[in-house]
């Protein structure tokens, strides 16, 4: 059974047995634009939450994904790397960027759940 | 900035009406992109027939002020051969300041009807300084008409002709850099062979009341999509052509800013217009710096400003002046200034991003090939 969360920042984090799968949002990549480069961590990076985890790269600009909660990066996506789109096509699931090994699962509980984004979002435009 | 402070143009509603993001620029609300997003509209310009609102920028003519020639009045401030321009015909040209430096990069044509007239499209960010630099030094000879109620399209990509000469057959004659006057249903419209994006392609100048209703019959071909600021900044970095106000400015000649065949002959030989001796000495000697193409060897993204490094890292090299993602490539393409010595294709470079050095090389300009009508 998995719980999602989701920061100001706009990423989301689908947590199950102690792992966070993290990617940004379809609110993130509309405004975003037409993605066309990702950097992620590295393997067996440390971060801790607010930490600059990954850079989002659109036609427009280069944005910063911040590490929602601390922990390990124990995957990348790499296949954003040859398929930058797959994040503005698919956001919440094939778009993800990288999966952390949670430091404190209590950190989630500073997080928005799904309904609280929803009215986040709303509140924003 | 607040949005009932910004102009905007006679296709604003339009752009609404089509589903633009909206953003400021120059002054103006402009589309940045429509739903399709930047890479399609990118793709379907080079493909079939995009079309551009660029209405923000300024129109004048330019006449003179009793029975002369206005050019020659012009050519105070330019390195053309404008006093040479024929009817009909068009030319890019700088305006220069005392130091070499460019004020600004423009289009000039000399009207086939009227006498000796010239038509001026200079960019928007700069048009009030451009206008009052003329109307400040070229008063006694000439007086300068602007042409605030109307509106610029274009129409660029292998398609265009092909549409534009279902509303004005004559286009299918004019070569590239030529001009005509046309009329559409009644409306008296200006229409050359030029553009922005490297593909062959037009650009009308007409009322602003008929604006909407001439935009709307081409949007009504299949060939045709509306394409926002952000495509048109992707399709001209990979064309090669300057952005003033970034690749070009007061602080650059045209000798160091490669645009040297933008000085015409018979000017570099009289020494007889702005900054002619600091040009003339850099092209004697070679400039300290050049503006070149550049590629990123990975997929790394450098953008306007990227420091520009010796590949070890060692010492600072140059700037980018522009750079972004160009889908025609499928890859990140660059422009910006580079010293000398490291400025013939294929140098090694190192881009300076997010607090790494990233491999790049000097790449020949257009990173996309020109496929403007020449005709015989």
């Amino acid at each position: 059974m998995s719980t999602i969360r989701f920061t100001k920042d706009h990423e989301w984090i689908r947590v199950e047995d102690g792992r966070g799968t993290v990617g940004i949002t379809d609110y993130a990549q509309s405004q975003l634009g037409d993605v066309v480069y990702v950097e992620l961590p590295e393997v067996g990076a440390t971060l801790a939450q607010g930490d600059e985890a990954a850079v989002v790269e659109s036609v427009k600009a280069a944005s910063e994904i911040y590490a929602p909660v601390s922990g390990q990066v124990v995957e990348r996506n790499e296949a954003l790397e040859a398929e930058p789109g797959t994040v503005n096509e698919s956001p919440m699931d094939e778009g993800w960027f990288f999966v952390l090994s949670l430091a404190d699962p209590g950190e989630l509980d500073g997080l928005m759940d799904a309904d609280a984004y929803a009215r986040y979002v709303k509140d924003l435009d | 900035m607040a949005v009932d402070a910004l102009k905007t143009t006679p296709l604003h509603d339009l752009h609404v009406a089509l589903g633009a993001r909206m953003v400021p620029f120059a002054g103006y609300s402009m589309p940045v992109h429509y739903p399709d997003g930047i890479i399609a509209e990118h793709r379907h310009c080079r493909a079939r027939a995009g079309l551009f609102d660029v209405s923000h920028m300024g129109q004048a003519f330019l006449a003179a002020r009793d029975g002369g020639d206005p050019a020659a009045a012009l050519e105070r401030l330019c390195p053309g051969a404008i006093a040479t321009l024929r009817p009909g015909r068009m030319r890019y040209t700088l305006l220069l300041n005392d130091a070499g430096g460019i004020l600004d990069d423009l289009m000039v044509t000399r009207s086939a009807a009227e006498n000796g007239r010239l038509f001026l499209v200079v960019n928007a960010a700069v048009k009030e300084a451009d206008f009052a630099l003329m109307a400040d030094r070229l008063a006694d000879a000439t007086v300068l008409e602007r042409l605030d109620d109307r509106a610029l399209l274009a129409l660029q990509g292998p398609r265009a002709e092909a549409v534009l000469a279902t509303m004005l057959p004559e286009v299918r004659e004019l070569a590239f850099m030529r001009a005509r006057e046309a009329t559409w249903q009644g409306v008296p419209l200006a229409v050359s062979r030029s553009g922005y994006t490297g593909e062959d392609g037009f650009e009308i100048s007409l009322p602003a009341e008929a604006a909407e209703t001439f935009a709307r019959a081409l949007l009504d071909h299949p060939d045709v999509a509306p394409i926002g600021l952000g495509a048109r900044d992707s399709l001209r970095l990979e064309a090669g052509l300057c952005l003033y106000g970034h690749d070009i400015d007061a602080t650059t000649t045209p000798v160091e800013a490669d645009l040297v065949w933008a000085i015409a002959k018979s000017r570099r030989e009289r020494a007889d217009f702005p900054g002619a001796d600091r040009i003339l000495k850099q092209l004697a000697e070679g400039p300290a710096r050049r503006r070149v193409g550049i590629r990123p060897e990975d997929r790394t993204i450098a953008r306007e400003g990227t420091v520009i490094r010796d590949p070890a890292g060692d010492r600072v090299i140059g700037r980018v002046t522009s750079g972004g993602f160009g889908p025609s490539v499928d890859g990140p393409v660059a422009m910006g200034y580079v010293e000398t010595a490291a400025a013939q294709a294929g140098t090694p470079l190192g881009l300076e991003v997010r607090g790494r050095l990233r491999p790049a090389r000097v790449a020949a300009l257009p990173f996309v090939p020109h496929r403007y009508v020449r005709k015989g």
